[in-house]
């Protein structure tokens, strides 16, 4: 696992950066990638020092404090804010939030 | 009287007790403080109508006997609490212009209890930065000076909007968040208390999300009784908060004895860094001699994964700001970028985050999506959620050997200069939090309390770490630093 992390920590190059900064949705242009590559290399590169901890056997962590979720009873507490729930947004029309056409 | 704007919580409170004062000349000094601090940037919303209105109905309630602790006191709020009708934009551009429609819990509950809000302060965009460099407002500067050196300094971050309006007397208290150190590192570089609870001591609701699993607010004060009244106003169970604890909230004040006799101390022998500086290092000697001289028994221990505290947070951190932070996306608030003919809605997304997220979010965004992403999910994020649950049992194995507290200091150096760290990577700068990271990926309360100057004359902290819900004792421990250390200095104005 340890040499899996290192090749793929050291195999961010160019296009890796692209790709990511598409999954992320954050229009990077071409001439910043090799800059943010590289940056990337740098933190994956602290980050690598995990790889030397013997994790065998070792749960992740999902709470850090070992609490039950607390339940309540499935019922309507809130809602009929249209008005505010719009307030906010850049473009809202008739009772609706509008964004560019999403369907053809 | 002194201006009252320098006074502390505790003073004020008891000299709107007496009716030495009211809240409309508190409220108005400080006001008058912000007015004259342009230079240092760290109000930027200001709401001098909501702060007097408060003030007035503050005075209102004193006359008719019902004081609660926090009644008439101005304070700061960072600008990462959503506050109704005010701009909460967590310093970034892409929430340019939102205004809340409701209120977060914790400034809900400053507010019931009677605190005036002077206005919004300054801090690193979406909490993520050291320094306060990342700021769409710009740099928040520190009050304090090198001796003889009128360069700018950092005040710390993220909440180092709060940590330069607490030493600069423009408000009595602030509030504060903290996810890697945001609240002890600004105030270790400020001279003033800062505490972070235990998490889920205090309700993440309405606050600006950055990484769910470690943020938690907390207060920033002139003194560890300050902290001790303005965090119990603050803590308690929320249903809107699933990780909020449903615990009673102690008395914190009533626990300040000052008395530490025979409580165990432990000094964790990872803390003690290669290139320490020396000055750190003697105050954290001073820091044990003055607990051993109080009465406490100091104990060498071991927290064997301390070093790898810092990378797994720069993980687990981004991981969670990349989910948290992909709401901005132009459509329901904030920002939204202009868009060309024949652009569809992934070119408004992309965008619109290129331009509202400053160069670090991005970057820690990205770092996010990258450790999230398929074939990497293993090696990396669930990685250092396996080695958090090491840091962890660190603490719960010193703990069960009987630690009331862990001595540490709270920053490796003192405050830097603003543009110092400019050329260096970016892990340079997240190093800043290496001794307070451990808390939070712990889940654990920390308090940073000044205890000395360096030879520049800027301040130094001490910190102190608790068992989990027994932010109590941790303030009585840090009470006791406090009265041994003494410490008194203020920064000489020069805004």
């Amino acid at each position: 696992m340890a040499l899996v992390i290192s090749e793929k920590a050291m195999s961010i190059d160019e296009s890796t950066a692209a790709r990511v900064a598409k999954l992320a949705r954050i229009k990077v242009e071409p001439d910043a990638l090799p800059a943010l590559a590289n940056e990337f290399n740098t933190i994956l590169g602290f980050i690598e020092q995990l790889s030397e901890v013997d994790v065998d056997n070792v749960e992740p962590m999902t709470s850090v404090t070992p609490q039950r979720l607390k339940r309540r009873t499935d019922g309507v507490t809130d809602g009929d804010q249209q008005p505010k729930v719009l307030a906010n947004a850049p473009d809202a029309r008739e009772g609706f939030f509008a964004v560019p056409k999403v369907v053809e | 009287m002194t201006d009252l704007n320098t006074l502390g919580l505790a003073e004020a409170r008891d000299a709107l007790r007496k009716g030495d004062t009211t809240s409309t000349a508190l409220t108005e000094a400080c006001l008058t403080a912000i007015e004259g601090s342009s230079a240092l940037n760290a109000f930027v919303h200001n709401t001098p109508e909501i702060a007097m209105e408060q003030a007035k109905a503050a005075d209102a309630r004193i006359q008719a006997g019902d004081a609660p602790a926090m009644c008439g006191l101005p304070l700061g709020i960072k600008d990462l609490f959503c506050t109704k009708g005010v701009p909460s934009q967590a310093a970034s551009a892409i929430l340019d212009g939102f205004k809340p429609e409701y209120e977060s819990t914790v400034t809900s509950k400053l507010f019931d209890a009677g605190a005036v809000m002077l206005g919004k302060l300054n801090m690193d965009e979406f909490a993520m930065g050291s320094s306060n460099e990342t700021s769409t407002y710009g740099n928040v500067i520190n009050p304090w000076r090198r001796a003889d050196d009128a360069a700018a300094l950092t005040p710390g971050g993220s909440s180092g909007g709060s940590a330069s309006a607490v030493a600069a007397d423009l408000c009595l208290a602030a509030t504060g968040t903290d996810t890697g150190g945001s609240i002890r590192q600004p105030a270790a570089f400020a001279g003033i208390t800062g505490i972070k609870p235990t998490y889920g001591r205090c309700s993440r609701w309405g606050i600006v999300a950055f990484a769910s699993s470690l943020d938690q607010a907390g207060p920033m004060t002139k003194s560890v009784r300050d902290a001790a009244i303005m965090l119990e106003a603050m803590c308690g169970h929320d249903p809107k908060d699933s990780t909020s604890a449903d615990l009673a909230v102690p008395n914190f004040e009533a626990m300040l004895t000052g008395d530490v006799k025979g409580k165990k101390i432990g000094i964790p022998k990872e803390y003690r860094m290669d290139g320490m500086p020396g000055e750190i290092e003697a105050l954290w000697q001073e820091g044990t001699a003055m607990l051993r001289d109080a009465g406490a028994e100091i104990v060498d221990i071991s927290l064997p994964h301390t070093k790898y505290a810092l990378p797994a947070y720069y993980v687990i951190a981004p991981a969670e700001a990349s989910s948290n932070l992909a709401r901005y996306d132009g459509v329901r608030y904030g920002h939204r970028a202009k868009l060309d003919q024949g652009d569809g809605i992934t070119e408004m997304y992309e965008k619109t985050r290129a331009e509202g997220f400053g160069a670090e979010v991005q970057r820690r965004v990205m770092i996010g999506t990258y450790v999230l992403s398929a074939g990497f999910y293993d090696a990396y994020y669930n990685r250092a959620r396996k080695v958090r649950t090491l840091i962890k049992k660190d603490f719960e194995d010193v703990f069960a050997q009987g630690i009331d507290g862990i001595l540490t200091p709270a920053t490796p150096s003192a405050a830097f200069g603003l543009g110092e760290m400019q050329d260096a990577d970016p892990v340079q700068m997240y190093l800043n939090d290496v001794f307070t990271v451990t808390v939070n990926m712990a889940g654990l309360p920390g308090v940073s309390v000044p205890a000395g100057l360096d030879k520049q004359g800027l301040p130094l902290g001490l910190q102190l770490i608790g068992k989990p819900w027994e932010e109590g004792e941790l303030l009585n421990l840090a009470y006791a630093v406090e009265q041994a250390a003494g410490f008194v200095a203020k920064p000489a104005k020069w805004w």
